[in-house]
């Protein structure tokens, strides 16, 4: 008796605990979406999402994010375009190439790496980035897309390598003994075999980085210029959503209008990173 | 020996815990960024002389102080603009009622790089080159070169305050807005650094934090009048046409520690402290 009864009490608790996470996934949603929602009153979602001007705290307010969703966009792409051949071919070289000793030394490196708080990346990226790319590109300024691409490649490659080393390992040992003994060489084993069979959770890596990259604030905010035009180059600076969120709470009057469209800024990007980690879920279940 | 280095210690750590509850019920001071440092030069010539007393200043913003007034987490809002009317209303439905305090006048540099030639402009130049009608510096009397506009954020008294008095150039129906393409940065540290390191770059901030990696740029109320530097005789006699008063809020008429803090701030000795933090005296 005794004994089903602690069963009891335990299974119960671990449910709760389970439970628990959904329970305050929701109530964040849906304090997101009391708080954003107002802000349709004063200007249609259509405007919100498509107008061009951010200028919140003006009379009467412009309250359009096109040119910050873009922002995001840019960085983030530019990110990816950096950080996925490097990380990726970073994950082949410790799963399949290096020996021992140097693996076990690169894993820790990468590590470390992930362990980096964002805002020493930031700020070292305004000390030496910023300079060094305004020059290199002869451009006005530093401060631009680019360097905040650069600088988010670096923390998105910590969570690329990791994952993509685990989907390579676990891709079965007999196609690569297969391939090997019908004569192909490494890299044809590699091209060919290893990284189709492990696709779908390299595809899983590169979502779960680009998730990281786009709820990124504090480097972004410290190194991209936060301008809020519309972006036609990646040599331009931009303002992301998660920066303006960061850099205009402070001053938002609690219950304004401004306040309001910061949360509904929050709405868009809670459905972005949450699209981006359905991908990555639904491009891991189809391995299995 | 060791039973009694163990005692000192431990009353030391009391001796700090309630040091720490003394500061939790005396005065916080928050808001504009700009005053942050006279803020605190007020605080501790404050405290040297009131040890039982205990003023905490923070910064965050002009907008960030008075939100925080309204909600009641602090005690005295710090602000380099005017209290907005919006703000006042909101004030007044949450049973506060801000009251404002002349405490000191800044003026706002407006910074180039010292290798530009440009080294003066008029308020209208001023108003084109930062809302982007002019878009380069040869059109200003400079190199062929893209300006490069800094500002502050908007949560910063020193924008709204840029924006209303040279931008819209004190017309409350003006539409000016500054250049989308200005960058925005958090903080004057951050302007001053860019502009030390960019040769095109111009930017404005508190006339305190120009230093020699920067250069103040003279500037004129149009092109028949006088071109000025921001230096402190200036300001004083209202010479220079972009300066602006600096106040400090409180609910209501201030009363107890509250005023015994705003009434050492108006005093000699607190004006002594604002022109000692490159700032102008009221008094």
């Amino acid at each position: 008796m005794m004994r089903k009864f602690k069963e009891f009490i335990i299974e119960k608790l671990i449910l709760i605990s389970g439970l628990a996470s959904i329970f305050f996934v929701v109530l964040i949603f849906l304090f997101l979406l009391k708080e954003g929602l107002a802000v349709f009153k004063t200007v249609s979602p259509f405007a919100f999402l498509s107008g061009k001007s951010w200028y919140p705290i003006s009379e009467p307010a412009q309250l359009g994010i096109l040119p910050l969703i873009l922002g995001s966009l840019l960085v983030t792409l530019g990110a990816t375009l950096i950080s996925v051949p490097i990380g990726v071919a970073c994950a082949v070289y410790i799963s399949e190439v290096a020996p021992a000793k140097i693996k076990e030394f690169l894993k820790a490196g990468i590590e470390l790496l992930a362990a980096i708080p964002s805002v020493v990346l930031g700020f070292i990226g305004m000390v030496t980035l910023v300079p060094w790319v305004k020059i290199l590109f002869k451009l006005p300024t530093g401060l631009t897309a680019l360097t905040g691409s650069i600088m988010l490649a670096f923390m998105a490659m910590p969570t690329i390598v990791s994952i993509a080393e685990d989907a390579l390992y676990s891709v079965p040992k007999t196609y690569k003994e297969g391939a090997l003994a019908l004569g192909a060489t490494q890299w044809q084993t590699i091209w060919r075999v290893l990284l189709p069979a492990a696709s779908s959770g390299i595809l899983a890596a590169v979502m779960l980085g680009i998730g990281r990259v786009i709820g990124e604030t504090m480097a972004v905010m410290m190194i991209t210029g936060n301008a809020a035009l519309m972006p036609h180059t990646i040599f331009q600076p931009v303002r992301t959503l998660t920066a303006t969120i960061a850099a205009e709470m402070g001053e938002a009057v609690v219950g304004g209008e401004h306040y309001f469209a910061l949360f509904a800024i929050g709405i868009v990007l809670f459905v972005i990173s949450f699209a981006i980690n359905v991908t990555a879920d639904l491009f891991l279940h189809q391995k299995k | 020996m060791i039973k009694r280095c163990l005692l000192v210690f431990l009353l030391s750590f009391f001796a700090l815990v309630a040091n720490a509850c003394a500061g939790k019920c005396s005065v916080q001071v928050k808001g504009s960024d700009t005053m942050v440092n006279l803020g605190q030069a007020w605080a501790e010539k404050y405290m040297e002389e009131n040890p039982a007393e205990f003023v905490a200043v923070t910064g965050g913003g002009s907008g960030t102080g008075f939100s925080s007034l309204i909600s009641g987490t602090c005690s005295i809002a710090m602000s380099s603009r005017d209290i907005k009317q919006k703000e006042i209303d909101l004030a007044k439905q949450k049973g506060r009622n801000p009251y404002e305090i002349k405490a000191a006048l800044d003026g706002l540099a407006v910074i180039v790089n010292p290798k530009n030639p440009v080294g003066k402009l008029t308020l209208d130049q001023l108003a084109r080159i930062f809302s982007g009608k002019v878009s380069n510096w040869k059109e200003v009397g400079g190199e062929d070169a893209q300006i490069v506009i800094l500002s502050r954020e908007v949560n910063s008294g020193t924008h709204v305050y840029f924006k209303e008095h040279v931008l819209r150039n004190n017309d409350p129906n003006s539409k000016e807005e500054f250049a989308p393409g200005a960058l925005l940065l958090s903080s004057s540290q951050a302007i001053a650094d860019e502009v030390a390191g960019n040769k095109a770059a111009i930017g404005y901030y508190g006339m305190g934090y120009v230093s020699l990696k920067q250069k103040a740029v003279s500037v004129a109320r149009d092109e028949k009048s006088e071109y000025v530097l921001p230096t402190i005789d200036n300001v004083i006699s209202g010479k220079y046409p972009i300066s602006r008063p600096l106040f400090l809020y409180t609910n209501g008429e201030p009363q107890g520690e509250i005023k015994k803090f705003v009434d050492f701030t108006l005093s000699k000795e607190g004006q002594e402290i604002v022109l000692k933090t490159d700032f102008v005296p009221v008094k």
